[in-house]
């Protein structure tokens, strides 16, 4: 059991929870995951571990309701209680010591970059593109802001900061040089895009990835990603590989496999409304 | 007694539930092909019933407490039997899981046609009340390590089981529609999802089956394929049927249930675009005997063959997962074999520390894992007494 201490509606559809998880917050580092499971039905959920506070011991959770069970979370209340939550899950990110990054967060990925991207600045200069679909989806500017050297916000609309994709002040800070490293987190499509932006500039990209996870554990295999040739368990691998590396097209395909489930579920999650 | 340690079958069980009874040996089979135990694994379901008559029904004495403190890691059959053994001699026992039910294969596993998790439940709640605290959603290498438990508890356990799945290593593997045996049946037995939508987590129902491997658990797969609506399931095996690790009678019931079983019959690649739809086999012929004493298989070449599948499952074994090897100092382990080196009676190369079950021996039984605990519970008893 988990209670959420805080919530907080980060945008339509967009929540951000403070957990008491005493003991994923002792252990975790950034670009690590946990797991929650809403209640006995429910499936395992990951979720990137965005924040957290070692002593008060809370974890910081940021969700997109995309589908019945992110949904159903998202109807959950502070002072709620979660069934199960378990980690912390995955490695760590490799900090680097003297670089220059470039740090892209597309959507609720902007979260997942958050706690690399601090911990990135203590001996790094960082850079950060956020990307969102509108003014109102931009997430966590502010904290972005405190971390990073410099910051650029897009939008798909135009409604708030840059008109455009991620991929454009990218590949314009590419072209000036003196770029060492980029780390993109957000849509797989987002992910596979920053990664055929960089790759001509021979600029290390490092992307986490989030296929279907089931134990999260390296029991089952559900997560398997192909990189540089070679399978490998994003849970266990991962979740950070070189974007160079990964084969986009088949982690799009292996998401794709419940489709139909998916939208079944929504569905009558949403005809029927609260359990 | 048989090597469990319990009672021998057929003198104390009654026989409660309706699947209880289909499952029932309809003879004794006492052949194991794996690790000379000797031990008829068919008799799981009869020896759950002993060890709940023993141990459920009636509270156990328990000894005065000790004020010595064991954390057992994993709650498959080798850690609940350790953390009863120990609950009786009056030591506080707590069990840390992985997973957000306690079981280990018996929840996760084996299929609720042959085991009823109702059991398993009945089982973790006596465990319970013979005072073990049971902390699910632990996973022991992250949450917290072995030498992070070592502070507070005065000997650990680890019961950490075989659950790393092997795969086959051939082109298409990593489509959509194929699964590891773990993922297929962790999906319909740990997370219901044969109540999908009811339960949350889906999975696939395919209409043909190919399930690769010859061993209980490639049966298990089979069966569970046949009971969420495919219309035909097929077991692809490399060697003849002789060879299959599974059990007859496993193997006998599959084939009644009517699965169709292709032996001498290796896959070379997955086929399909978006996912999965068809499997390139080789016909394989029985050569000599290779180091485990079964004939080797060798492929007969240009017998390639395909066929149609809309759902794979790879049932060609376990290993243990490397989580906590790798993150216990001083630990020794046999890397080829990827398990924990322990003696007989559970005792590591790091003090303090016992380990049992599937993780020293590789994938194995659940009564060899029961005897282990026990011995192993006898052993962190001498050394917490300071024998
Ligand atoms: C499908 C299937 C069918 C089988 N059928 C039979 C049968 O009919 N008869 C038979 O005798 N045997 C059968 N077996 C084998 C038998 O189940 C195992 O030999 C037995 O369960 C081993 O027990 P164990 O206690 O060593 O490990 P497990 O039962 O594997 O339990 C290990 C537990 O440890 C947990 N764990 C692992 N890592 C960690 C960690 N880092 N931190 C915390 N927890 C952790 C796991 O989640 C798991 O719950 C079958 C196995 C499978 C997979
Ligand atoms: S999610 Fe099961 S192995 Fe990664």
């Amino acid at each position: 059991m988990a209670k959420i201490l805080r919530k907080l509606r980060l945008a339509p559809g967009i929540n951000e929870f403070v957990v008491d998880a005493p003991l994923i917050a002792r252990k975790a580092e950034p670009g690590q995951f946990l797991i929650v499971i809403i209640d006995e039905k429910g499936e395992r959920i990951p979720l990137t571990i965005a924040d957290l506070d070692r002593e008060s011991g809370a974890v910081t959770i940021v969700f997109l309701e995309i589908g019945k069970s992110t949904m159903e979370l998202g109807q959950l209340e502070a002072g709620d209680e979660i069934a199960h939550i378990s980690g912390p899950l995955g490695k760590a990110s490799e900090i680097p010591q003297g670089e220059t990054i470039v740090f892209v967060g597309g959507g609720v990925g902007t979260a997942a970059v958050y706690p690399i991207a601090r911990k990135a600045k203590e001996s790094n200069k960082v850079i950060s593109i956020v990307g969102a679909k509108n003014k109102e989806t931009v997430i966590w500017e502010d904290k972005m802001k405190d971390v990073s050297d410099r910051l650029i916000v897009t939008t798909d609309d135009g409604s708030y900061g840059r008109k455009g994709l991620v991929t454009e002040p990218l590949k314009e800070l590419l072209e000036q040089g003196g770029i060492d490293r980029v780390v993109a987190i957000g849509p797989p499509i987002m992910m596979k895009f920053a990664a055929l932006t960089t790759r001509p500039y021979g600029v290390k990209t490092v992307v986490s990835l989030n296929p279907i996870i089931v134990d999260g554990t390296g029991m089952c295999g559900a997560c398997r990603v192909r990189v540089g040739g070679v399978t490998k368990f994003a849970c266990v691998d991962g979740p950070e590989f070189d974007a160079h590396e990964v084969d986009f097209d088949l982690l799009l395909k292996r998401l794709a496999t419940y489709r139909e489930e998916e939208e079944l579920a929504k569905r009558l999650f949403l005809e029927r409304g609260r359990k | 007694m048989i090597p469990g340690g319990i009672t021998e079958p057929g003198t104390t069980v009654t026989i409660k539930t309706g699947s209880w009874r289909n499952f029932r040996p309809k003879r004794d089979d006492s052949r194991c092909k794996r690790a000379g135990e000797p031990v008829a694994i068919g008799r799981l379901e009869r020896f759950v019933a002993d060890w709940e008559i023993e141990n459920g029904l009636r509270l156990p004495e328990r000894a005065k407490p000790t004020g010595k403190k064991v954390a057992v890691v994993g709650s498959g059959p080798s850690g609940l039997t350790v953390a009863t053994e120990l609950a009786k001699r009056g030591h506080e026992v707590t069990i840390l899981e992985t997973l957000h039910r306690p079981g280990g294969v018996l929840v996760y596993g084996i299929p609720e046609f042959r085991l009823p998790k109702r059991i398993v439940e009945t089982e973790v709640e006596s465990i319970k009340r013979l005072g073990v605290k049971v902390m699910t959603d632990v996973v022991v290498g992250k949450t917290m390590t072995v030498d992070d438990l070592l502070e507070e508890y005065d000997a650990v356990f680890l019961g950490t089981g075989a659950g790393l799945p092997l795969l086959l290593g051939i082109p298409g593997e990593d489509l959509s529609g194929v699964y590891s045996a773990n993922e297929f049946l962790i999906r319909i037995n740990l997370m219901k999802a044969y109540a999908f939508p009811d339960y949350d987590t889906p999975i696939k129902v395919g209409k043909r089956v190919a399930i690769i491997g010859g061993g209980n658990v490639a049966m298990d797969s089979a069966r569970c394929a046949l009971r969420l609506g495919a219309e035909k399931v097929s077991v692809v095996y490399r060697r003849s049927e002789k060879e299959m690790p599974a059990r007859n009678e496993e193997i006998e019931r599959a084939k009644e249930e009517g699965i169709i079983f292709m032996t001498l019959t290796q896959p070379v690649r997955f086929t399909g675009e978006e996912k999965v739809d068809g499997i390139e086999c080789i016909k394989m012929e029985l050569g000599e005997p290779d180091e485990s004493g079964r004939r080797r298989p060798v492929p007969i070449e240009g017998s390639n063959f395909n066929i149609d599948v809309d759902q794979v499952v790879i049932a060609i074994g376990q290993r243990p997962n490397p989580l906590v090897m790798r993150t216990t100092e001083g630990l020794v382990c046999d890397d080829r074999k990827g398990i924990i080196i322990a003696d007989s009676m559970g005792r590591t190369s790091k003090k303090g520390v016992f380990a049992g079950g599937d993780v020293i021996t590789g994938a194995a039984t659940v009564i060899a894992a029961m005897g282990a605990g026990k011995r192993a519970a006898e052993a962190i008893d001498k050394f917490l007494r300071g024998d």
